[in-house]
């Protein structure tokens, strides 16, 4: 569904991405993790046509995007790490505007927002103000916002900063379903277990460069610690190291 | 271009606008507060006609008819407020901003003043003590009161008994002064003239003096106020409310370039981005949105002046409506060049607010562009509050038609077209 070749992207003299390929198929969820300025952010932000490759391409079900209208875009959901809503408007306000920007109006927009909002169990909130929701309920809102036009692809970077455990168990149970509809999920985060969990595959990138692209198990597998399997984290800084990152 | 993204952009950016009181509030009312109070002082005459009165103090040292008359002249004046308190008191008046000016006439100053008004002696000397602060005050108290010592030197001189007095004190000395012979007849003449004169006039009593005249100035002047019509006038709020309505308009779009910024740093961009939606359209439902606030900010504007101040459309209804779009537009898209050149909302903040300031400074919004130095309202032109704040007037209290309104439309809808270029090529459209 979606396949990432040979991405590479540079800041001035920093590398920020360099020949990173993977891909996700449907029904399929794959965790990109990696420490901080790894990468992940970047990559996810070039899946996302939010910035332009310098070499390589993200395919789309096969094709290419082509510009900002492509209509294959379509097939993309964005769940930004920031909270990008407007605190001002209400939910449905909210995401009436995020729905328009995919030609979506009248009754298959408030459709798409009724689905969305049951999905993320927020149904009973939708006319009221964002800035009087949780720091919860406002990530389960991001990540309706995200899935109004209904894409195959859903790209989610770190979409469980600093929620409670009730919300993140509801977020994964909302994942859960989604992979289940057949969607394709790339996922970016920190937290291990949240990969161990969800992920189907899971990619580790390091200062660019993608250094693994395996399952849990068998990532679990390269970390030999006697009489035990090796835990994801431990895994993890095992490939990466332990040097601070900033 | 789908129109179904643009409507959206355009109805969320006013859902925000109007959702949030503080900004509405700082947007209509404040305008509409400052441009009353702008216009209360502005608006010259009160409606009985009265001029603003200078506050002048008079202290006459000197008693003599010539000095009484200066006061009773100055008294009688309807520029000045005429106090005659003592010299010590008059003076810390002036220091403490109370009185523009005090005048004091000092002891023989009526003789002296004579004396020299046939040319015979020395000029004495009136002393103005004026505050620095008030330099165009000072020179209005001069150019009048130059008047009213004139009339009342020369009323004395043809006919008081100082004046008769003087005449027959100098007669003999012409004699013995040091000029040319011819001078001395011609001198003798003329005074021995004027003796004959006060001869036949009746001598005392007030009816007598009252009948007298002194010079007087041999002209009367007819002053017409050039506005739209010689039965209309001139109304200060039409300009006040012109220059606070585009400076509030200004900040406003000003305010919405700063929420662009914010926008992205909350990684709403990001959403606009990864959508289906052209470049050319994120721009375009930002500034129709900017525009139709802008626009509304300035028919509210007005609309209030109109109704409480009675403010008109004296010239063309059409100009004026395409002046006020040209505005909205062009502070519409200037608040799309501080998204596309500010840096940090917080840096944009502080830069925009100056530049915002200077506009309206310098393009005559708070006063007319026509009190600058010649070069400094040639520079001007460069500043797009002249042409709105000069198209606006045109359209309403100096009643020009909607030729007036086109150059004023064209320059604004310019500086629309070239911010929105700047602003386009210097967007930041990669979201990292």
């Amino acid at each position: 569904m979606l396949q990432v070749s040979h991405l590479r992207k540079t800041f001035g003299k920093l590398v920020a991405v360099d020949d990173v390929s993977f891909k996700v198929d449907r029904g399929q969820l794959v965790g990109l993790l990696g420490p901080n300025g790894a990468g992940k952010t970047t990559t996810v932000s070039m899946i996302a046509a939010l910035l332009t490759p310098e070499k390589g391409e993200v395919l789309v079900g096969g094709a290419r995007l082509a510009g900002d209208t492509d209509p294959k875009k379509r097939k993309i959901g964005l769940v930004p790490q920031d909270l990008a809503l407007y605190d001002e408007l209400s939910a449905r306000a909210n995401l009436r505007f995020f729905g328009a920007l995919y030609d979506l109006s009248g009754a298959p927009l408030d459709k798409a927002i009724g689905a969305a909002m049951d999905l993320v169990g927020l149904a009973d909130r939708l006319n009221d103000l964002v800035k009087t929701y949780s720091g919860g309920m406002k990530r389960r809102l991001n990540l309706a916002a995200g899935l109004l036009h209904d894409p195959d692809i859903l790209l989610l970077d770190e979409p469980t900063v600093g929620v409670d455990p009730q919300s993140r168990n509801a977020i994964f149970e909302n994942l859960e379903l989604l992979k289940s509809r057949g969607k394709a999920l790339l996922y970016t985060t920190h937290y291990m277990e949240e990969v161990a969990r969800l992920a189907d595959r899971i990619v580790v990138v390091d200062h660019g460069r993608v250094i693994a692209d395996d399952t849990l198990a068998g990532l679990q597998s390269r970390v030999a610690i006697a009489g035990e399997r090796a835990t994801l984290e431990s895994v993890f800084l095992t490939l990466t190291g332990r040097s601070l990152r900033d | 271009m789908s129109l179904i993204p643009l409507s959206a952009m355009v109805r969320k950016d006013l859902q925000l606008f109007f959702g949030d009181k503080r900004s509405v509030i700082v947007s209509f009312v404040v305008p509409i507060f400052i441009a009353s109070f702008f216009g209360s002082i502005f608006s010259g005459p009160s409606r009985s006609g009265e001029p603003a009165k200078i506050a002048v103090a008079i202290i006459d040292q000197d008693g003599s008819a010539i000095s009484t008359g200066i006061v009773a002249g100055m008294q009688a004046d309807r520029n000045f407020k005429v106090t005659t308190p003592p010299e010590a008191e008059a003076r810390d008046a002036v220091r403490r901003g109370r009185l523009a000016a005090a005048v004091i006439i000092p002891k023989g100053f009526g003789d002296a003043a004579g004396n020299a008004f046939f040319g015979n002696g020395d000029k004495p000397q009136l002393n103005v003590i004026f505050d620095p602060s008030r330099s165009t005050e000072k020179a209005m108290v001069s150019g009048i009161m130059t008047q009213h010592v004139m009339e009342s030197v020369s009323k004395e001189m043809f006919g008081g008994a100082q004046g008769r007095a003087m005449v027959e004190r100098t007669l003999p000395q012409i004699q013995s002064a040091q000029m040319p012979d011819d001078e001395k007849r011609a001198l003798v003449n003329m005074l021995s003239s004027v003796q004959q004169f006060y001869n036949r006039q009746p001598t005392g009593g007030s009816q007598a003096a009252g009948a007298r005249q002194g010079i007087t100035m041999p002209y009367t002047v007819h002053e017409e106020a050039m506005t739209a019509g010689s039965n209309i006038a001139y109304n200060g709020y039409a300009h006040s409310f012109a220059g606070m309505a585009i400076q509030f308009l200004l900040f406003a779009m000003a305010n919405m370039g700063i929420e662009m910024l914010l926008e992205r740093q909350r990684g709403l961009w990001k959403r606009l981005r990864s959508a289906p939606v052209s470049r050319f359209t994120l721009l375009t439902g930002k500034v129709v949105s900017g525009a139709i606030v802008s626009l509304m900010i300035l028919l509210v504007c007005f609309a209030f002046a109109m109704v409480v101040f009675g403010v008109r459309i004296q010239g063309s209804i059409l100009g004026f409506l395409g002046i006020a779009v040209a505005c909205a537009l062009m502070a519409s898209t200037f608040g799309l060049l501080v998204a596309a050149l500010g840096n940090s909302p917080a840096t944009a903040r502080g830069i925009t607010t100056l530049a915002v300031l200077m506009m309206v400074m310098l393009g005559g919004a708070w006063v007319p562009a026509f009190i600058f130095p010649a070069w400094l309202q040639q520079f001007t032109l460069a500043v797009p509050v002249r042409w709105a704040v000069d198209g606006l007037d045109a359209m309403t209290w100096r009643g020009i038609g909607f030729r007036g309104a086109i150059a004023p439309a064209a320059v604004l809808f310019g500086f629309a077209a070239a911010f929105s270029a700047i602003a386009a090529s210097r967007f930041k459209w990669e979201e990292a």
